[in-house]
């Protein structure tokens, strides 16, 4: 993808302005610039950029993980729409402090947590409003950084692209552990195991808590509690991306069990949360990171430091999105109805997973897709080849990431013959 | 039990200590710990009201009721650069229309996290891509600055800006020390409005500064956090950022909305990149989507969608620049009222500076322990380098003020 170089004929536009009145040339030397190569497209947020420059009527997205009802539409959850009616026109836009509005982390820790739990009574938890949860990954790998510099993330295989680049930018040492296995198309529990158990004492591992991102394989209960013990003794720091609590089975106690799980061993954890996808507010980009500590002291040292490294980045959080998440969340009819819409969205999803899968059987697909009913979550890694996937886009116009992940959530009754017609034509 | 558990497992960040508070923002939490009636907030630099309240402006509110009835509008992801409107129009405001870099296409423009993030995710690109890791900023300057730049790698060194003794320019140091400076060193300018001393370099200066700039081949970055708030005029305050643009070589411009749309709270503000030619300009913004995808993803949608309203909005745009005029007229009399009231008051020393002085903010030339002595004897909040935030203040709050600076001034400590 040669997207960005200089075509050939580009004009240079060399500026013949008038110079003001002096002798002095317009920069010294010439462009500074000239030695930047064009830099790769995002390979996900890419392809909704290829996918709108596409006019073909009959044209899918199934790239970028972002909710669409069965008409294929982007939704703003009621639930939303009437906090942004209770907080028109009352708020002032004063800064937040760097770490963000306090009620705002006081819920979402609850939620994360569970509303009793014993580290929130003892305020053993530092937490910080961030950029979403890409703000929250980035602001603990900077963290881990500065105060554990020699220690490694461990990084699942395959895992959101972006988390690669996050612990690059952080310059912290990543290593990898065995996730998915290509032949069941499930969990590699025993590579996994393996993996981790090489890991040094210190280290951390990134773990998804829900509906794994782009596989949509899940531990069992018993798997989870298995790696909880592992950790234990081996003195590994769990840390958790939470990006679809709610989103994944539709129960947001259900969803955040792996982080009980570990909370009830006496892990000291950290947690990255996203609302973007459970509370429709992506573009908001409302998150929160919270560090279990040993005690109060220590938390609002964590806290401290975790603001000390917000400051030079972008000084304090945005204030709208996370004035809604604490509408909805403290208001206890609000919440009622959230947790009905993030059920709404998470069966949606469910009954697409099964739609297809049936309509791929009804097709003759000698292939098993069993698996696209058994994953969880927004995202189904449906196994196809790179080829496959740029034969559909090319072809049948279906836009997904070439790993092969198909965003469920841009399936409908509309299109799902159709997709499904196109995977077997690619696969059959 | 839990307890037992974790005791036997102490965290892995025991080691770490107690962060101490932010200089700027942690005036703001000690004024709001102190059970005080009569205290006064001059420390961040928020506008405040006659009354002392923060401001929403109206054509903001405007903006923001349209923005909510219109239910079509979604949340869905912004592009890694931000809202394209509001990068265009964003550009517009400072660079004029008739700008060459924007009439011939040579410019990059991001949406990011007000100034602050800005100026990071430019500070970033340039420790990636620039072959000089090294900015100097002016004596003094915004306490966050010397962060921003180090964090993203580059290193740090300073430029005489602020001269004591006339408590205005040092412009013989400043263009010495440009000139001093390795060449293509990355200078960071502020646009009008200095922050801490709200003195700025005349446009005789600006041009001898942009001389000595272009000769060395320095790269300007401009930080443009006060425009329109500064004399009132948006054009007047971005002349000195224009007249470098006109000369058709290559800078940086940090822009913040938090001040002059008061959307402080929204992040609102963009990184504008001015190069040589149109294809750089492609490939620069393609690499920019590198710096900030691992950071945050893309920036927050609200704040972007008010101003991009205002900004394409002939009658806000309009009322927008009474609005502003209104904030930099009210600052601009406090200012005259503060200097009348230590006049009157016989306090030792020429105050004139407060009057000559632009923007929100006054270097009123009062040491660390006067300052401390105000806080604690008259409830002054403010900043230890003896800024006061000139739109903290009101007809009520300038009797005190005065009151305390002539007491720290004849009584207090040298």
């Amino acid at each position: 993808m040669a997207s960005g170089l200089v075509r050939n004929g580009a004009k240079r536009f060399m500026s013949t302005a008038a110079a003001p009145a002096s002798s002095v040339p317009a920069g010294a030397r010439s462009g500074w610039w000239e030695a930047v190569q064009p830099a790769a497209r995002d390979p996900i947020l890419g392809v909704t950029e290829a996918f709108l420059a596409d006019s073909d009527p009959k044209k899918v997205n199934v790239g970028v993980g972002a909710y669409r009802n069965d008409e294929g539409k982007p939704v703003v959850l009621e639930c939303v729409r009437k906090a942004e009616q209770i907080i028109a026109g009352k708020q002032n836009m004063e800064y937040l402090p760097m770490g963000g509005l306090v009620k705002f982390n006081d819920l979402s820790v609850k939620l994360a947590y569970g509303d009793t739990a014993p580290v929130l009574e003892e305020k053993r938890v530092a937490a910080v409003q961030t950029l979403s949860g890409t703000g929250a990954c980035r602001l603990f790998a900077d963290f881990q950084k500065r105060f554990k510099p020699d220690s490694r993330i461990y990084i699942p295989v395959p895992t959101w692209a972006n988390h690669h680049n996050i612990w690059r930018d952080a310059r912290v040492e990543a290593h990898t552990f065995r996730y998915y296995k290509p032949s069941t198309r499930g969990l590699d529990f025993e590579g996994l195991m393996e993996d981790l158990k090489k890991a040094p004492e210190g280290s951390f591992v990134l773990l998804h808590a829900c509906a794994h991102n782009p596989t949509g394989v899940d531990p069992t209960a018993d798997q989870w509690k298995e790696m909880s013990q592992l950790f234990k003794s081996n003195g590994l720091f769990p840390f958790f991306d939470m990006a679809y609590q709610g989103f994944a089975s539709g129960d947001t106690v259900r969803d955040a069990q792996a982080i009980r799980i570990f909370m009830e061993d006496g892990h000291q954890l950290a947690c990255a949360q996203s609302f973007a996808k459970n509370m429709g507010l992506y573009g908001q980009r409302v998150g929160c990171l919270s560090v279990v500590c040993d005690n109060s002291q220590q938390a609002v040292n964590v806290k401290s430091q975790l603001q000390q490294i917000a400051r030079p980045m972008y000084s304090n959080p945005p204030l709208h999105g996370a004035q809604i998440v604490t509408t909805v969340l403290s208001d206890p009819e609000l919440k009622e109805q959230w947790y009905k819409e993030v059920k709404v969205m998470a069966d949606r999803i469910i009954g697409m997973r099964e739609a297809l899968k049936s309509n791929l059987e009804k097709l003759g697909s000698s292939l098993p897709w069993k698996h696209i009913t058994e994953q969880i979550g927004m995202f189904c890694y449906s196994g196809l080849t790179e080829d496959q996937v740029d034969r559909l886009t090319k072809e049948f116009h279906i836009y997904m990431t070439r790993n092969g992940r198909i965003s469920m959530a841009g399936v409908t009754t509309g299109n799902v013959e159709y997709l499904a017609n196109a995977i077997h034509e690619v696969t059959k | 039990m839990e307890a037992t558990a974790s005791a036997a497992a102490a965290s892995v960040f025991d080691h770490l200590e107690q962060a101490p508070e932010d200089p700027i923002l942690g005036i703001t939490v000690a004024y709001n710990k102190d059970p005080h009636p009569g205290k006064v907030n001059l420390g961040v630099g928020a506008y405040r009201t006659e009354e002392g309240k923060p401001l929403i402006l109206n054509v903001v509110r405007r903006a923001e009721e349209r923005l909510l009835a219109d239910r079509s509008k979604n949340k869905e992801y912004l592009p890694i650069t931000g809202l394209a409107d509001f990068n265009k129009r964003s550009a517009m405001l400072i660079l004029g229309s008739d700008s060459p870099a924007v009439v011939e296409k040579r410019l990059v423009t991001a949406q990011c996290l007000s100034g602050t993030g800005s100026l990071r995710v430019g500070a970033e690109f340039l420790a990636r891509h620039y072959g000089v890791k090294l900015v100097f900023l002016p004596t003094p300057t915004w306490g966050n600055h010397f962060k921003v730049f180090m964090n993203a790698g580059l290193a740090v060194k300073t430029y005489r800006y602020y001269d004591n003794k006339t408590r205005g320019l040092d412009y013989e140091g400043m263009l010495e020390d440009i000139g001093a400076a390795p060449s293509g060193s990355v200078i960071l300018l502020h646009a009008c409005a200095h922050n801490p001393t709200g003195v700025d370099p005349t446009p005789q200066q600006w041009e001898g500064i942009r001389q000595a700039i272009r000769n060395r081949g320095h790269l300007p970055f401009f930080d443009s956090a006060y425009q329109g708030f500064a004399s009132g005029s948006l054009d007047k305050d971005a002349l000195a950022v224009r007249t470098f643009v006109a000369d058709g070589g290559e800078c940086f411009i940090a822009q913040s909305f938090a001040k002059n749309m008061g959307l402080y709270g929204e992040r609102v503000g963009a990184l504008s990149i001015v190069s040589k030619s149109s294809g750089v300009a492609t490939r620069v913004e393609s690499q920019l989507k590198l710096v900030i995808r691992p950071m945050y993803s893309n920036p927050p949608i609200h704040g972007a969608s008010i101003v991009a309203l205002v900004l394409g909005d002939g009658d806000l745009f309009s009322e927008w620049t009474v609005e502003l005029k209104g904030m930099a007229d009210r600052i601009i009399s406090m200012r005259h009222k503060l200097y009348d009231a230590l006049r009157a008051r016989g306090t030792p020393g020429d105050w004139t500076h407060i009057l000559k002085q632009i923007g929100m903010f006054s270097f009123t030339g009062l040491n660390k322990e006067q300052v401390q002595f105000m806080t604690r004897e008259y409830r002054i909040y403010m900043t230890l380098d003896g800024r006061i935030s000139m739109a903290g203040l009101s007809l009520k709050t300038v009797p005190l003020l005065a009151d305390a600076i002539h007491a720290a001034v004849t009584g207090a400590k040298a």
